[in-house]
């Protein structure tokens, strides 16, 4: 089957959420993901949005972190102080699962200014639950599309630390979680270097040149000594994909947000 | 005791140019009535406190009612930015907006250590992230048993909370269920809370351990039916996700939004005919 890059990003992150994992879910490409792994690969992996459901089993992709079906198919449905108290901050968290409208080399996100915090040149929406799901979770996967303008030399802010300035950055930081271990996006796949944690590009989407994924980032990327091939999006993911975001389209009217 | 009253009397007596006003609904049962009525009674100098401020709060923004923002994510969720609250902040119109920024974890701290009387809420957070750089009041504390630094961060006590619930009793105890966000903190943070409720019974009915609100912990109850949208009440109404598309545009501009706000809520007595001009617009298209 053809396929389209940015379902090759979905289906790849979605095959990083083992089954009977605990996830903690940002809302848009995130819940995507997550929500395509529970209809395939994982059916058992728990889902955790910040508005209080725990083991959301939407039918239809959420527009907002807040929709009724999230409330109405989940296990549960606790208070938001709950959510970041015991279940992130307890340590419950198997896997923290974030968007970022801007990374750096070592997994760091922005998702607040662009430009000088008190004179912005983009404001963007803030921190949401990010900041303490990437400290707090055992571990996190970043998923975005890639682009010089996202994947940036330098952040101009950093709002939900990764690795830091790398090497032990985190464990210096006390962090109870290990932090990012992989950025999936339309081009390819990174993974932070062992010792430096750095993110270099472990495997390539198929048909994508890693000149494509050079100028696609505003820092000197590197590669790894092995770099794979990822497997093409198989026909029952590809299904499962598209039937989601037809469902989805015909509950609400609209795709649902990457906001 | 709280008394059951009109929303324009409850925002009247309750709400005082200059207070810390918290409007909380976490996506769900946002008091969208109460915010215009904030509007069209020409409130101003507003601390606003909220999570997630949506589209009420880019309303309160862009009307010119607020002099502080307290949040922790700004945004039309599954839309993209806030314009309202874009302009006040980059451009500082209608006027400077100042902000005092935290993420989730922080503020839902805040609210239950508001609630529980507490001065400061103590959690694990913001550790190599660059919010306390721009924020002074994201401060540290010391756990005297183990040495863990921690983050301490103010509590929030509003003089005035609002939400939203779906019932409320003749006495003003109140039920709502779904999702809760952080109402009922907000509410006992609050020297004052008003609630609008969709609907007003003999017996709530309540289960057993239901998150219910006893009317001696409540200033004020408001019969507002629809009063969240474009939010949605669970086992009343429906999120109106066109809505929120439909508000990008209208916000986008000065003008537009100028033009919105004169004719759909200085240009209405109240929510009820809101929600009329509102629908005859919708049917017009």
């Amino acid at each position: 089957m053809a396929y389209s890059t940015n379902e090759m990003m979905t289906v790849a992150a979605a095959r990083r959420l083992k089954n009977d994992s605990v996830c903690f879910v940002g809302i848009g490409l995130p819940s995507k993901a997550a929500n395509l792994a529970r209809l395939t690969s994982s059916p058992d992996v728990v889902l955790i949005y910040e508005s209080g459901p725990i083991g959301a089993k939407p039918s239809v992709l959420p527009l907002s972190i807040g929709d009724g079906e999230l409330a109405e198919t989940a296990d549960t449905v606790v208070p938001t102080g709950e959510i970041f108290r015991y279940w992130l901050q307890g340590g419950r968290i198997d896997v923290g699962f974030l968007g970022a409208a801007q990374v750096d080399r070592f997994g760091n996100i922005n998702t607040t200014v662009v430009g000088d915090y008190h004179q912005p040149k983009v404001r963007l929406p803030g921190a949401g639950g990010a900041p303490e799901i990437a400290g707090s979770a055992k571990s996190v996967l970043i998923i975005l599309k890639q682009s010089a303008r996202s994947f940036v030399d330098k952040l101009d802010f950093i709002t939900s630390v990764g690795h830091g300035e790398g090497g032990d950055s985190r464990k210096r930081l006390g962090l109870p979680g290990a932090g990012p271990v992989g950025i999936i996006t339309d081009l390819c796949i990174m993974e932070p270097e062992e010792g430096s944690h750095e993110f270099v590009v472990t495997a390539l989407h198929p048909g994508v040149t890693r000149e494509q994924v050079v100028a696609a980032t505003g820092w000197a990327i590197r590669f790894a000594d092995q770099v794979s091939t990822t497997a093409e999006p198989t026909a029952v993911e590809l299904t499962a994909l598209r039937d989601l975001e037809a469902r989805t389209a015909a509950a609400h009217g609209q795709a649902p947000g990457e906001a | 005791m709280a008394e059951i009253l009109a929303l324009r009397d409850a925002v009247k007596r309750f709400v005082n140019d200059g207070d810390t006003v918290a409007l909380e609904g976490f996506t769900h049962l946002i008091p969208t009535a109460a915010g215009h009525e904030i509007i069209r009674q020409g409130k101003k100098d507003l601390t606003l406190v909220r999570m997630t401020p949506d589209l009420i709060y880019d309303q309160l923004i862009g009307a010119g009612c607020a002099r502080k923002l307290i949040f922790s994510w700004g945004g039309n969720p599954g839309v993209g930015s806030l314009h309202r609250l874009r302009d006040a902040v980059e451009k500082h119109w209608p006027q400077p907006l100042e902000i005092e920024e935290h993420s989730h974890a922080d503020l839902a701290n805040a609210y239950v250590a508001g609630a529980s009387g507490l001065p400061f809420a103590v959690l694990r957070a913001y550790a190599g992230s660059d919010l306390p750089k721009v924020n002074p009041l994201i401060k540290t504390v010391t756990c005297p048993f183990t040495g863990e630094v921690l983050a301490a961060v103010p509590s929030v006590r509003p003089d005035v909370s609002v939400i939203h619930a779906q019932k409320a009793d003749r006495k003003g105890n109140v039920l709502l269920w779904g999702i809760l966000g952080v109402q009922k903190e907000a509410a006992l943070a609050a020297k004052r809370c008003i609630v609008t409720v969709e609907e007003i019974v003999d017996d709530l009915n309540a289960p057993m351990n239901s998150c219910v609100l006893p009317t001696w912990a409540l200033t004020a109850v408001c019969h507002v039916p629809g009063g969240a949208h474009p939010s949605y009440a669970h086992g009343y109404n429906q999120r109106d996700n066109r809505f929120y598309q439909a508000w990008d545009p209208i916000a986008r501009d000065r003008g537009t939004f100028t033009a919105w706000i004169d004719e759909y809520i200085h240009g209405t007595a109240d929510f009820s005919e809101f929600q009329a001009k509102l629908a005859a617009a919708q049917e017009a298209k």
